[in-house]
């Protein structure tokens, strides 16, 4: 079957897999795993400069935003305020008006606040951003999220960095068949087959960044989540053969030796 | 710092020549500038492009053409952030 483009807020792009920049050993390999990986929008973080290091830190020494896509992120947040100042820091910046917003509720699972994440989706849209929406597997928050007027809505294969895989695929597959907006699996994914599992369920795209940065060849993961996502996607569209729990022979029972004919 | 020696106008630890001075708070942490200073001397005596930094002056962003009219007055709070490896 033939797969549509993947267009998110008006933006077409090739690749359905979106990598993250941090965690990595160094900025070399960030840039080369980015690149095996096909990615064409990476998210980056706002922080503040650290003036007793080398000038070099930020990203844009290593990154050109005229070749690769830079989604500024909310990460770390646990207010609507912060989130919105973080959103506009991010904007001024960078070249667009783009978000990955995340407000988080709490420390040892870094789920999402949906509350705020809300509140924070509705101010930003109505400051003209793009807002892609990381939010929990619930359906409802995500259609709220489409309401809100999201360009994307981003719920979680499972938490944070844990690399657990996709927890509740049936979720993932509701909330997929129930909204318009992209969907995008964000965080969770934690080894290729992770990656191919999600996009199995049908989604737009995924979203990954310790999986590929924390592997001990992050150019060879990469290389490896760029092969999984496709698969997985062609996986879908190409539609699953029934699972169950009887075997069925691949072979004909017919034309066996020794067997009496009539 | 050596951004002193090649900056003929201010001193950037703030020391010298009998200029008042200001104290801010930068990046939440105490600092003295020279008073009357714009945030774009500070961030050439930091070496800072301003294309790489984005500035927010008491809570308030600036826009990168609007850095040399900033005047650094006493208590202000400067936070200058940029772009770093994240999820």
């Amino acid at each position: 079957m033939k797969d549509s483009a993947f267009v998110i807020g008006g933006k077409r792009f090739a690749s359905r897999l979106i990598v993250g920049t941090g965690k990595y050993r160094d900025n070399g390999e960030m840039v080369a795993a980015i690149r095996a990986s096909g990615a064409e929008m990476v998210t980056v973080a706002v922080r503040r400069v650290d003036l007793d290091r080398s000038r070099e830190e930020g990203i844009l020494h290593h990154l050109d935003p005229s070749k690769i896509f830079l989604l500024p992120n909310t990460a770390g947040c646990y207010t609507v305020a912060d989130a919105l100042r973080y959103a506009r820091l991010g904007r001024a910046a960078g070249l667009n008006k783009w978000i990955k917003l995340e407000v988080i509720g709490d420390e040892r699972t870094l789920l999402p606040d949906t509350a705020a994440t809300l509140e924070a989706a509705v101010e930003l849209v109505a400051d003209g951003f793009k807002v892609m929406a990381y939010t929990n597997d619930d359906l409802i928050t995500a259609m709220r999220l489409e309401d809100a007027g999201c360009v994307a809505v981003m719920p979680l294969a499972s938490p944070i960095g844990s690399g657990l895989g996709v927890v509740n695929p049936y979720y993932i597959r509701e909330i997929k068949r129930r909204l318009s907006v992209p969907i995008i699996v964000d965080a969770g994914v934690g080894t290729a087959s992770d990656a191919c599992v999600t996009m199995e369920q049908g989604v737009d795209g995924v979203l990954m960044n310790t999986a590929i940065a924390v592997a001990d060849d992050p150019v060879g993961m990469a290389r490896a989540m760029e092969l999984a996502v496709r698969a997985g996607r062609e996986a879908y569209l190409a539609g699953r053969m029934q699972a169950r729990e009887i075997a069925v022979p691949s072979s004909p029972a017919a034309g066996m030796l020794d067997r009496e004919t009539n | 710092m050596t951004s002193a020696q090649s900056d003929g106008e201010t001193g950037a630890t703030g020391i010298s020549r009998g200029r008042p001075e200001v104290s801010i708070v930068l990046n939440g942490r105490a600092r003295v500038v020279e008073a009357g200073s714009s945030v774009r001397t500070l961030l050439r005596q930091l070496e800072l492009d301003p294309g790489m930094v984005v500035v927010e002056h008491n809570r308030r962003i600036l826009a990168r053409g609007a850095l040399a009219d900033a005047e650094i007055q006493e208590g202000d709070r400067i936070e200058l952030v940029h772009f770093v490896g994240g999820g």
